[in-house]
């Protein structure tokens, strides 16, 4: 459970951190807050030559809320935006998705960007940013290039993040308040990562019927993954009943979701149905 | 590499390979023992230390990120005295085998230094990060919810 040696450097500046990843040739990675990496090294499922604190390079902590929406910076931890009450209303689907991530020690030091390169299929923040149509900023020895989330996830750990690529911010776009929204996910427990989950949101038109459907799912599928299906079923629809079982009758047609020693496919495929029918539920209340 | 931060109050130095893990160089370097290894890769909460006043994992910490920083273990918590916190645990039999304690300790104290109002609900959620075999954790929170007493007092004299 000891990680094989490596090399260490915390640079103050961006340009250097990419200038180092570039010098170490695919063997050098990126150490954000390390609850993801330091448990794969300690497996040694990651064995990485030569490790690049984000630690000193300013700025990337910042939470700021404009009028095109939420940006967090890749270095704003889990405890940043628990503690933020300006995103109860900026963001509510973010806020309350956070709440389910890790336990307390791990939410002190884990951060954004790290959750989003590192690509866990059951993780929330890359379900939130793909539900959303988040825009990820990517900073790397060939310039900055800004990626939309659903091309950025592209299967279980994987990304398209170059290994001399930093990612550096998620801009959330502006949400209106008046959005319905939901996010569940059932863990065995409590902080751990889910056996499945669903984030919601839609608007609602002159005739109260839903519009914009935004529907995603976690760990049903190599990524994150849109239920597009399930967003059919919603849009043009008053959210009653016979819509709420149309829409989870959808969903739990269009995944197609892994079995493992957590839970066999069956199970995950009727838990996402139960999720989104109790988001709907809630968001329509 | 050489690093130095503050520990229990006292400024240290000691040398460290980069892939030494925080909890290792506090027990093999500083030979601050009460920082317990039970997983190594964050799930058990046993090495939980206060890092600049929060509560960490030193397994998922590299010692060299904590270069210039403020690490308080158990040891820093009481000195020839058990704290109003320890003691709460002992009163209540929140501890059997101790494994565990160390980690318990620090994340309870963490969070009642911060929020010494916490509710049942908070302090179960909080503690939902660390194992213990041998109490069943019923002693545990209630240890916890009496030692909030102490931390208001604290809060308010501050
Ligand atoms: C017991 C336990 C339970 C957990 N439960 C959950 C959970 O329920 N839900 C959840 O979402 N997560 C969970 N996590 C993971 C946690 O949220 C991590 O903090 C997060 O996945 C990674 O963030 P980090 O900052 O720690 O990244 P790190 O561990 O530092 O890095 C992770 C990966 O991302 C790369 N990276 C980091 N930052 C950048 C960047 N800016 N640009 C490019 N690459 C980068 C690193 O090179 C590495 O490959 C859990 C972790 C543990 C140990």
């Amino acid at each position: 459970m000891k990680p094989s040696a490596f090399e260490y450097a915390s640079p103050a500046t961006l340009e250097e951190a990419v200038s180092l990843l570039h010098a170490g040739n695919g063997n050098a990675k990126i150490i954000s807050g390390g609850q993801s990496l330091m448990p794969m090294m300690a497996f040694r499922l990651a064995v990485p030559e030569f490790l690049v604190d984000l630690k000193h390079i300013p700025d990337l902590n910042i939470i700021r809320i404009a009028d095109d929406g939420v940006h967090l910076g890749a270095r704003v931890r889990w405890c940043d935006i628990a503690g933020d009450a300006r995103l109860l209303t900026a963001h509510p689907l973010l806020a309350e998705a956070v709440t389910h991530v890790a336990h307390y020690q791990i939410r002190n030091r884990g951060t954004v960007g790290g959750s989003l390169a590192h690509a866990d299929p059951s993780a929330e923040m890359p379900g939130v940013a793909l539900t959303c149509d988040a825009l990820l900023t990517i900073i790397g020895s060939s310039g900055t290039r800004i990626e939309k989330a659903s091309a950025f996830f592209t299967g279980p750990l994987q990304t398209t993040l170059e290994a001399d690529e930093i990612l550096t911010e998620l801009h959330l776009p502006a949400w209106p308040a008046a959005r319905r929204w939901a996010f569940k996910e059932f863990a065995r427990r409590k902080g751990d990562f889910a056996m499945a989950g669903v984030a919601l949101f839609y608007d609602l038109d002159g005739n109260g019927r839903a519009e914009n459907a935004h529907i995603g799912a976690i760990g049903v599928s190599d990524c994150p993954i849109r239920l597009g299906a399930a967003e059919a079923a919603l849009n043009g629809n008053v959210v009653d009943d016979n819509t709420i079982a149309a829409v989870a009758a959808a969903a739990r047609a269009e995944i197609d979701p892994p079995s493992d020693i957590h839970a066999p496919a069956a199970y995950r495929r009727a838990l996402v149905g139960t999720l989104l029918a109790r988001g709907l539920t809630q968001s329509a209340g | 590499m050489q690093i130095e931060f503050e520990l229990n109050g006292a400024t240290v130095g000691t040398s460290v390979e980069a892939r030494t893990s925080l909890a290792d160089c506090l027990r093999d370097n500083l030979g601050k023992t009460g920082t317990h290894l039970g997983c190594e890769h964050g799930v058990c909460g046993a090495c939980t230390v206060l890092v600049n006043g929060e509560a960490v994992r030193a397994c998922l910490m590299l010692a060299v990120q904590a270069n210039g920083d403020k690490v308080v273990t158990v040891e820093g918590l009481s000195s020839d005295n058990l704290s109003p916190l320890q003691a709460s645990f002992r009163k209540h039999h929140a501890l059997q085998c101790g494994f565990c304690t160390p980690g318990f300790i620090t994340t309870a104290h963490a969070l009642l230094t911060a929020e010494p109002d916490a509710d049942e609900e908070r302090i179960r959620d909080v503690l939902s990060g660390n194992l213990c075999r041998c109490t069943g954790y019923v002693p545990i929170i209630e240890a916890v919810l009496d030692a909030r007493k102490f931390y208001a007092v604290q809060k308010e004299k501050a």
